[in-house]
This record gives structure tokens, C-alpha cells and sequence, in this order.
């Protein structure tokens, strides 16, 4: 959206504003095209009216006012086009124009039943994430391509097949019943962490960090959380975004190369974040309910707490990762769950479960299983083991920070060995 | 006119960085981004991007019903693209002196690696998708 001329309260304002305005058009229209279009260009009007004659009393109101009224013509005008074609083809029109709405209903939970719509299971991940970022981020098209390193030809498209879909599929837009409910949400967590991992570690190209991405995800992560407070999972989330996010300062060296926990400078750690996210992982755990996200936020609480890497609560972590292990079979989780033994119990037992993981086809070929057995290697005292194994590693990456770390970790090593 | 400048290495050329000391990986690694860094500030920059290791490369063909047969088995000497830049420059000259900067990476020891980089101008015309 061009809101260049406005100041940022009044450009914020429009971003949270954009999909609750998109919400309520959907509401009444089926077009899922038509009404972006429709809230772009209310958009577009405020964006131009609103610094000249001031933000109005019910800036929502306005916005849906606009957008309801471009949508009745849109839909005037199909009606019109339609009936010029039927009376050539003898068809039937197909679209009925609504009554104008003078005072639209407003429904908080508009945003909500947007991104249940974007985030469909029968969407893509890909898909997905994409029309998540342009109808409830608000993000261009441009914004979206340039984060995931495509042309943006290829991004609108992707965007425009996905609305395709929805259109297709019916999906109805209205709150799911309850017992879909929870399936549903778990669908928009898991595309909420994938934007957020897409922007932590970037899955591919030079730089470790899209800081946008993660942002983003915190952003609407925290919208979520303002329309389910008490939902243990959806705290947990923000929880976890926030305390992962909170050392990205420290994450990488002056080439851009990983840096890992133990070596990371705390003091460039963000304390308000870390401060947030631990309030929010206490009231997640206190709700009693223990879901995966939860876990994963409490892991990351005890490693934000520690004030050195040496006063890291190893043994807890590892129990963490115990329960988690018996929640889901990611073999990730495994091999989280092998480096906290080796905390806990020594190198050895943890390259001992390591040899578990070697008949996983989940993790055959992966970079993860190999680097991980090389720093297990090189703390049991076999660096040239483990120059093999870094080396191995680095070759598999396709994350280019990712390769730096562990090409330079083995070049380290060789140092000490042979000086 | 556009120019693809194409770093080309043998297939184990991923693995010789391990016996590099880490100052000179690091030195390799900090031209790379200041090149990509002066080709953005110059606005010749068009595209560019590092591929996996050579090792991981497939070579693949659709079989007699059309489904893909990858081979992994490759002659010898064959050489494989590490990495390329596309450059939008004035002039063929100025792509070799492109070229030839790119091939100065400071190898193992800070000395120029020398590698081969093959230059190709890129076709012009209307993009065949259009």
C-alpha cells in the first residue's frame, strides 16, 4: 500500500486495520479477489484523504464503508456485464447484488476467521504462507516475493492460484464449529512459525536472518494472542518467537557466519523480549496444558536465563526434551534430545543415540545429523573425526551462513591439531 | 548488455576449504560480500547466487515413460558451476574486468585463488514467458 504521506501511528493503524476490513467484506462477498481489491483501494483512499482531513472518529468503520461500497459496484458492474452477455448467449445472470450495508456489523474476530481461511489445510504450506502474508500482514506483493528471493511475477501468482483455491473450495467464511476449531488454529500456528523460521533461518540464500519475515510473524503472532489469551498453545507460540528472536543480535559474526549458543555474546541479547517471553511461558504453563509449543518455549526460557553458557540447566533441559520426544516423532526433536544428553551425560552418551537416528529416512542426507555427530566427536576428543564430519556437513548445507560456521569450525579445529 | 559470470570448480572443490586456515576462509568470505556489496553500489548488480556442493549434483533424464532418471556418476574432470553473477555493464570489457576481480579471491594464504570464471553474455529480446 502507498502510505508514504502518512505518519507511522496512522500507517500501523491501517496495517492492523487491513484485515479486519478485508474480514468483514469477505463476509459479504464470496470474491476473495474482488474484495482485496476493493480494501486495497479503500486503503488507497485513506491514505490520501486521511492526512489532509484528519483520521476519522471510527477509522475501521470508514475503511469498511469504502470497501463494501467499491465491493456493490465491482458487483454492479459484473451484473451488468453479465446481462450485455446474456442477452447474446440467452444466459441466466448469476450474481445478485446485496443491499448496501449502512452500518456494517463488526466482528473482532474477523481476523481470526481471515487467517483460518488463509492458512486452509487444503492450502499448500507454501500457498499459505504467501496469501497469509498479503491478506493479514498486508504486505505487498513485491515485500513478499523479495523476502522469499522470487521474482515477484511468480509471487503474484502464487498468491493469485491460492485465492483460486479458496474460491474453489467453498470454504466458508465464518468461524469454524468447535470441534474443527482446534484444528484449524493449529493449521495458522504452524503457518505462523514457518514465516517466523523463514525469517530466522532463512532456508536458503546469503544471509542468515530476513529480519521482515520474523517481525512479521511476531506481529500477527501477537494479534492472535490479543484474540486468544487464554490458549496455552497460541501463548506458547509467542512465547517462543519472542525468546528465540530475542538473541538475533548475537546469532551471527562479522562475515555473516553462525554463531552457536555457547559462544554468543548474552549482553547483545534483547532483555525486553526475553522479559515478555518468560512471563508469557509461565502463563502458558500455568494453564496446565502441555503442548509443543509450550515445551519448545520453556527450552528456549532456560537457555535465555542462563547469564553464561556454562550455567545452562542442562539436566531440565533435557527432561524438556524427554517429554517433548514422547509428544511427536520429528526426528529433529531426537537429535535435540541427543545434544542435551551429551550435556547431561557426556559426548559419548549422546553419539550413542545418535546411532538410533542413522535409520531415520527423515534425516537421511540431512546436514543436521552429521554436524551434530561432529561437535559430539570433537568434545570427545576425536578432532579428526571431526574435521571429516564438519567438513561432510558443510557440503550438504544449502544455508551459506550455515557452511561458513562449519567450514570455520573445522579450519579451527585443524589449528589446534596441528598448529 | 548482460553478462553471466560463471565460477566454475572441480567436483571436489567444495572440499578443499576444509584444509584452508580460518583467517583465509574468512578473508574468501568477506570478498564475496564486498564484491556483491560494490556491484549493488554500482547498479550492475542483476542477480547472483551460490549453489550446493558438487557432490550433492544429479544429472537427470525423463526415461522411456517420461519419469526421471537421475545418474550420479560423472567423468573425472568434469567441472561444475560453483556459483554465478548476472552483471548489467557497459561493456564487454568491463565484464572481463569483472571477471577478473572475482577470480582474485584471496585463496589459501591471502593470495589470489585464481579460479576460472567463464563469462557468456546473456541473449536480449522479449522474455519468452511474456
Amino acid at each position: 500500500m502507498t502510505v508514504a504521506s502518512l505518519d507511522r501511528r496512522a500507517e500501523q493503524l491501517l496495517r492492523d486495520l487491513a484485515p479486519q476490513v478485508l474480514g468483514a467484506t469477505l463476509r459479504r462477498f464470496r470474491d476473495f479477489a474482488a474484495c482485496e481489491d476493493a480494501v486495497q483501494e479503500a486503503l488507497i483512499a485513506a491514505a490520501t484523504q486521511w492526512p489532509r482531513d484528519g483520521i476519522p472518529d471510527n477509522p475501521r468503520g470508514w475503511l469498511i464503508q469504502v470497501a463494501l461500497r467499491r465491493m456493490t459496484d465491482h458487483v454492479r458492474g459484473e451484473i451488468a456485464r453479465r446481462t450485455r452477455e446474456a442477452v447474446a448467449v440467452e444466459d441466466v445472470p448469476l450474481v445478485v447484488a446485496p443491499a448496501v450495508y449502512a452500518e456494517p456489523g463488526i466482528d473482532p474476530d474477523d481476523t481470526l476467521v481471515l487467517l483460518f481461511m488463509c492458512c486452509h489445510p487444503a492450502l499448500s504450506s507454501a500457498s499459505a504462507i504467501a496469501l497469509t502474508l498479503r491478506a493479514v500482514g498486508g504486505l505487498t506483493t513485491a515485500e513478499i516475493a523479495k523476502s522469499f528471493l522470487v521474482p515477484e511475477a511468480t509471487m503474484a501468482q502464487r498468491i493469485s492460484r491460492a485465492k483460486q483455491s479458496i474460491e474453489s473450495s467453498r470454504v466458508p467464511f465464518s468461524m469454524p464449529d468447535a470441534a474443527e476449531r482446534a484444528q484449524r488454529l493449529s493449521s495458522v500456528l504452524h503457518v505462523l512459525y514457518l514465516i517466523f523460521n523463514e525469517g530466522y533461518v532463512s532456508s536458503s540464500g546469503p544471509s542468515l536472518h530476513r529480519t521482515d519475515l520474523s517481525s512479521e510473524a511476531i506481529r500477527l503472532m501477537r494479534a492472535v494472542h490479543a484474540l486468544l489469551p487464554a490458549d496455552a498453545q497460541v501463548t506458547g507460540l509467542l512465547a517462543l518467537m519472542l525468546l528465540t528472536d530475542a538473541r538475533r543480535a548475537a546469532r551471527t559474526g562479522p562475515v555473516g557466519e553462525l554463531i552457536p549458543l555457547d559462544e554468543q555474546d548474552r549482553t547483545l541479547w534483547d532483555r525486553q523480549a526475553i522479559a515478555e517471553g518468560l512471563a508469557l511461558v509461565d502463563a502458558a504453563l500455568s494453564s496446565g496444558s502441555i503442548g509443543e509449543y509450550q515445551l519448545q518455549a520453556a527450552i528456549a526460557a532456560l537457555h535465555d536465563e542462563a547469564p553464561r553458557a556454562a550455567d545452562t540447566d542442562w539436566p531440565q533441559i533435557l527432561a524438556l526434551y524427554g517429554v517433548l520426544q514422547r509428544m511427536s516423532d520429528n526426528p529433529v526433536v531426537a537429535l535435540n534430545h541427543a545434544i542435551a544428553t551429551a550435556m547431561v551425560d557426556g559426548p559419548r552418551a549422546g553419539l550413542a543415540l545418535l546411532e538410533a537416528l542413522d535409520k531415520d529416512e527423515r534425516l537421511a542426507g540431512s546436514h543436521r545429523l552429521v554436524a551434530v555427530r561432529a561437535h559430539l566427536l570433537e568434545r570427545a576428543g576425536e578432532p579428526q573425526a571431526a574435521i571429516a564430519l564438519y567438513g561432510a556437513a558443510a557440503a550438504r548445507t544449502t544455508s551459506i551462513p550455515e557452511r561458513n560456521y562449519l567450514l570455520m569450525r573445522a579450519a579451527r579445529l585443524s589449528e589446534k591439531v596441528d598448529p | 548488455m548482460k553478462y553471466m559470470l560463471m565460477m566454475n570448480c572441480p567436483r571436489d572443490g567444495y572440499d578443499q576449504f576444509t584444509s584452508w586456515p580460518k583467517k583465509d576462509i574468512e578473508a574468501h568470505i568477506a570478498f564475496m560480500i564486498s564484491f556483491s556489496k560494490k556491484l549493488h553500489g554500482s547498479g550492475e548488480w542483476v542477480d547472483g547466487q551460490g549453489l550446493d556442493a558438487p557432490t550433492q549434483a544429479k544429472i537427470v533424464r525423463a526415461g522411456k515413460d517420461g519419469k526421471p532418471i537421475t545418474d550420479g556418476v560423472f567423468p573425472e574432470s568434469k567441472e561444475y558451476l560453483a556459483g554465478y553473477w548476472i552483471v548489467d555493464v557497459e561493456s564487454p570489457q568491463r565484464a572481463y574486468e569483472l571477471a577478473a576481480e572475482a577470480s582474485a579471491a584471496p585463496g589459501p594464504g591471502g593470495a589470489p585463488f585464481n579460479m576460472a570464471i567463464e563469462v557468456r553474455q546473456v541473449m536480449s529480446g522479449p522474455p519468452e514467458t511474456a
